[in-house]
């Protein structure tokens, strides 16, 4: 027989539990739900739209009944649990339906906190809470010139006022602080906001203590201790939430503010479990959803019998969800002792970023007008990242540096519907919103599953976040630094590397078993990101599974939109030859090319060509000395040179040379990302060699190292490792900086972004001020580089994989 | 299930674990796939979405990852994984004595065939 669960609680929480329970384990429970309000569940976060008049309750539907029917789940809506015995593991009704458990999850969420004053009990006097407040909201805007009074200028009260407003009505709102949203605002940032919302026409009484509603039958007026009175038609009453104790108090929980609960999401009665609003966890209570969500997956996991997950508390963030305000706040933002203040304020813009650090780590930022970069701060705040390097940049963001694709609209709330957000997939801004809300969307992986926004080149993600975030208010990704690879593990990059490096794993399969993989075999993201980091752990030992890589890789051409390949062989340091420029031509007439075209790394590229056609094509062309340009791969591309003292009155050493020792070193061995090197002969740097991976300035005395740039998605200039002397030492910092970036990067993880999640401080240290270190990276990445410097394209001309390139029957 | 029409294909040693061969067609290619189980599935090498040659994807599960776009088609079905909307035509294939049998009629439902 099936274990009996009962959820009391019918809300977005206990809920999602419940889905997070019917993935891991649909057949485990009979399942039951008493919820107090008539309906399914709903997206409480989006009743400010549905107030707003910009959303139906339908569109904010989360799981209607049919969802509970599908699922064989017992639904008794618009019936509150009075009782629970423990003993007898019974919950009993306030209309007397009793149900047995095994298993019990108290999700009561929170109630509005009521002033206690005279006449709060006066009809008209509401919370902001439910659909039915909403409803009561909605009715009182009916009438024309209507007078609404709210209690409260947080969030919640903002939002209500908001609209209210927007349904006609004449809004006062009365804060008992001098600064609204003080909890998530500084003074600054909150006169920015109630300049921006007076614009708007909503009114504001600040410092101002209610002491009475008045009226007869229904609510008439306001009065404050100072004497002054207006008149109100409805107060909304939004000072604030407290859990809702009251059931697990009466039953004998243990409570302090909410129901105290442990790591796994148990209530002091090991069968019953708490999640949501009225939970307190380690001495925190949460109001935002993805803490809550976070909750609702840890408690399904301990329910499914797993017992792998463990909540450790969230750090969260708030974002306003008023049509046109771009507000963000998260952590510690008003400092104190032992902190620093980094802010930057255009008050003609309408702008204020304040970043508060400590040690050098963020621990807490508010921003209004441009709130951007709220994810990149909340991230590396989550992440604990040492911010020492990013200093003299933070406040400007990570944009400055150059996104492509959507032009330089950072201010998501006061875009058009029609704004193109996605510049690949073409996706606007009001397609992305609809999707959120329509589709019930919460993570950044769900809107690119849904519309495909930033799921391509992903110049476009913190533009997507901040939909996201100001659709919903608040920061929806996936909790802290923990990232698993993929949904095939618990796994992270780091963790799997330690694990294939510290127990000799040595091939794909044993990797997955050893680390309990979810999936029999893995999947697209994982099995690549596996066969690199075997590849660079075990150099001369790891057989390389062809199947596990992308077809560019297997086939080491690149694929194009029809289907067919492109061939770009190597061009030493961007010099060719007259024999070598012959070749490609006659290679280019026999097979038809279509296309032949300069790349962009000064060498050849020749498309159209079929896939079976390869082999042949790359026979010809090794002929005449040319090897293949791994232009397909996560590996060493070119090393793009200028042609130096050779030649150049301005140069200063032998650009082009240096090129192509590095070339010939370097060539041929897998990195986490493409790598990519310039030489330029002098510092008018004609190579362009601070935008690459790896980029060596000539200078009179030298050469300079440069590392960290790209081009491409987000331009990065590189930062200055260093200056050294001989083209030996260059080969060696090299090596050492290419083998660092190998061992430490993840996998798909480009230079750039590696160099700002680790800093530059610490490669410089590895690279620069440890010479054994320097010495032995660079030994294992000359030793790796004898087992990689087999040109791919001669085994296949001979022959070799020939499976790879023949049908293996052609019909009619 | 009369008008089959099966032909032999090669042997299941020729077609990689975990990957796919192409039965070459005037009428478009069709891709025979390995698992790692050494289950075998044919579909239409042809992604719903733009086109892609699924025989030149990642295969994991039962499931293919198309190598222009990362959409993830079903084996077994030849339908896209949701939210993804789209179908690659389905071929009846068999394993008869270590020889893939390959049936060139198409399983009805799916227009992309």
């Amino acid at each position: 027989m099936k274990e009996k669960l009962v959820l009391i609680g019918n809300g977005m929480a206990g809920v999602r539990a419940l889905e997070e329970l019917l993935k891991l384990s649909p057949d485990q429970y009979d399942i039951t739900v008493f919820g107090g309000e008539p309906y399914g569940n709903y997206n409480r976060i989006l009743l400010s739209p549905v107030l707003a008049g910009e959303k139906t309750i339908d569109e904010i539907m989360l799981n209607d009944e049919q969802w509970y029917t599908d699922n064989g789940i017992t639904l008794h809506k618009g019936k509150w649990v009075e009782e629970v015995n423990r003993a007898q593991r019974r919950v009993r009704a306030s209309d007397g339906t009793e149900e047995k458990y095994d298993r019990l999850i108290i999700a009561t969420g929170s109630n509005p906190f009521i002033i206690p004053i005279p006449g709060n009990e006066l009809d008209g006097v509401i919370a902001f809470r439910d659909i039915a407040d909403v409803d009561t909201m909605l009715d009182a805007s009916k009438k024309p010139d209507g007078k609404a009074v709210v209690i409260g200028g947080g969030l919640l009260g903002l939002e209500a006022a908001n609209g209210l407003m927007k349904q006609g009505m004449d809004v006062t709102v009365v804060h008992l602080m001098d600064t609204l949203m003080e909890r998530q605002l500084d003074k600054p940032a909150g006169a920015l906001l109630k300049a921006s919302l007076e614009e708007k026409g909503m009114k504001f009484l600040m410092e101002a203590q209610t002491e009475a509603v008045l009226g007869k039958d229904k609510v008439e007026s306001v009065r404050f201790k100072d004497g002054l009175e207006i008149p109100a038609d409805i107060v909304v009453m939004a000072v604030g939430i407290k859990p809702n104790i009251e059931l697990a108090e009466k039953i004998g929980l243990h409570c302090e503010r909410g129901i105290v609960v442990n790591d796994t999401m148990q209530t002091f009665d090991p069968r019953i479990y708490s999640v949501g609003e009225c939970v307190q966890h380690r001495g925190t209570t949460y109001g935002l959803v993805a803490p809550l969500f976070e909750q609702a997956k840890v408690c399904a996991n301990h329910l499914a019998h797993l017992g792998i997950a463990r909540y450790e508390g969230s750090v969260t963030s708030t974002k306003l969800k008023v049509t046109g305000i771009d507000l963000f706040s998260a952590g510690d933002f008003h400092g104190g002792e032992g902190t620093e203040e980094l802010v930057l304020q255009d008050p003609g813009r309408g702008i204020y970023k304040k970043v508060v650090l400590r040690d050098n780590r963020i621990i807490g930022s508010v921003m209004y007008g441009d709130t951007i970069d709220g994810t990149w701060y909340f991230e590396m705040m989550r992440d604990d990242t040492d911010v020492s390097d990013l200093r003299d940049n933070l406040l400007f963001g990570q944009a400055h540096l150059g996104d492509s694709g959507h032009g330089d609209d950072n201010r998501v709330a006061a875009m058009a519907d029609t704004a193109e957000i996605c510049g690949c997939n073409g996706v606007c801004k009001g397609d992305i919103v609809n999707a959120i809300t329509s589709k019930n969307l919460f993570t950044l992986d769900d809107v690119r599953a849904h519309t495909k926004a930033s799921s391509s080149c992903g110049s476009c993600t913190g533009l997507v976040e901040a939909l996201l975030a100001h659709t919903l208010g608040g920061d929806y990704s996936e909790s802290p630094a923990r990232k698993p690879l993929c949904g095939c593990t618990e796994f992270t990059h780091d963790e799997i590397r330690a694990a294939i490096r510290d127990n000799a794993l040595k091939d794909i399969p044993s990797t997955q078993q050893f680390l309990e993989w979810k999936t029999p075999d893995g999947c697209a993201k994982c099995r690549p990101a596996l066969n690199y980091y075997l590849l660079c752990q075990w150099p001369s030992e790891f057989r390389d599974d062809s199947q596990s890589r992308f077809i560019n890789e297997r086939a080491h051409a690149n694929i194009q939109k029809d289907a067919t390949f492109s061939v770009i062989p190597r061009m030493w340091g961007g010099e060719t030859t007259p024999a070598e420029l012959k070749a490609i031509a006659e290679v280019a007439e026999k097979y038809k090319v279509k296309t032949v075209h300069i790349t962009g790394g000064q060498r050849i590229s020749l498309f159209g060509l079929k896939k079976e056609e390869l082999p042949k094509v790359w026979g010809e062309l090794n002929k005449a000395g040319l090897v293949s340009g791994h232009a397909y791969g996560k590996a060493l591309r070119t090393v793009k040179t200028c042609v130096g003292k050779e030649w150049c009155r301005f140069g200063t050493q032998d650009s082009t040379e240096m090129g192509k020792e590095l070339e010939k070193m370097t060539w041929g061995s897998w990195t986490p990302h493409k790598f990519k090197m310039a030489v330029s002969g002098c510092p008018r740097n004609c190579a362009e060699a601070t935008i690459k991976d790896f980029g060596v300035v000539c200078v009179d005395s030298g050469y300079e190292l440069h590392v960290g740039g790209n081009g491409g998605i987000k331009v990065r200039a590189t930062d200055y490792l260093c200056a050294v002397k001989t083209p030996e030492e260059v080969k060696e910092y090299a090596a050492a900086f290419m083998q660092l970036y190998r061992e430490d990067a993840h996998y798909m993880e480009r230079t750039a972004p590696w160099l700002e999640r680790v800093g530059l401080s610490y490669v410089k240290e590895k690279v620069v001020e440890d010479d054994e270190g320097r010495k032995a990276l660079a030994d294992r990445f000359l030793f790796a580089q004898t087992f990689a410097q087999d040109d791919p394209w001669a085994e296949r001309a001979e022959g070799g994989e020939a499976h790879e390139f023949t049908p293996i029957k052609q019909v009619g | 299930m009369s008008n089959e029409n099966w032909i032999e294909v090669g042997k299941l040693e020729d077609i990689p674990r975990q990957g796919a061969r192409v039965v070459s067609r005037v009428e478009g290619d069709i891709a025979v796939f390995r698992t790692i189980d050494d289950e075998i599935f044919a579909l239409r090498d042809k992604c719903p979405h733009k086109g892609g040659p699924l025989s030149q994807g990642i295969i994991h599960g039962k499931r293919v990852a198309c190598p222009l776009h990362d959409w993830k088609i079903g084996l077994d079905t030849g339908v896209a994984v949701a939210p993804d909307e789209g179908c690659a035509a389905r071929f009846p294939v068999k394993i008869e004595g270590g020889t893939v049998m390959l049936s060139l009629m198409p399983d009805e439902g799916c227009p992309n065939a």
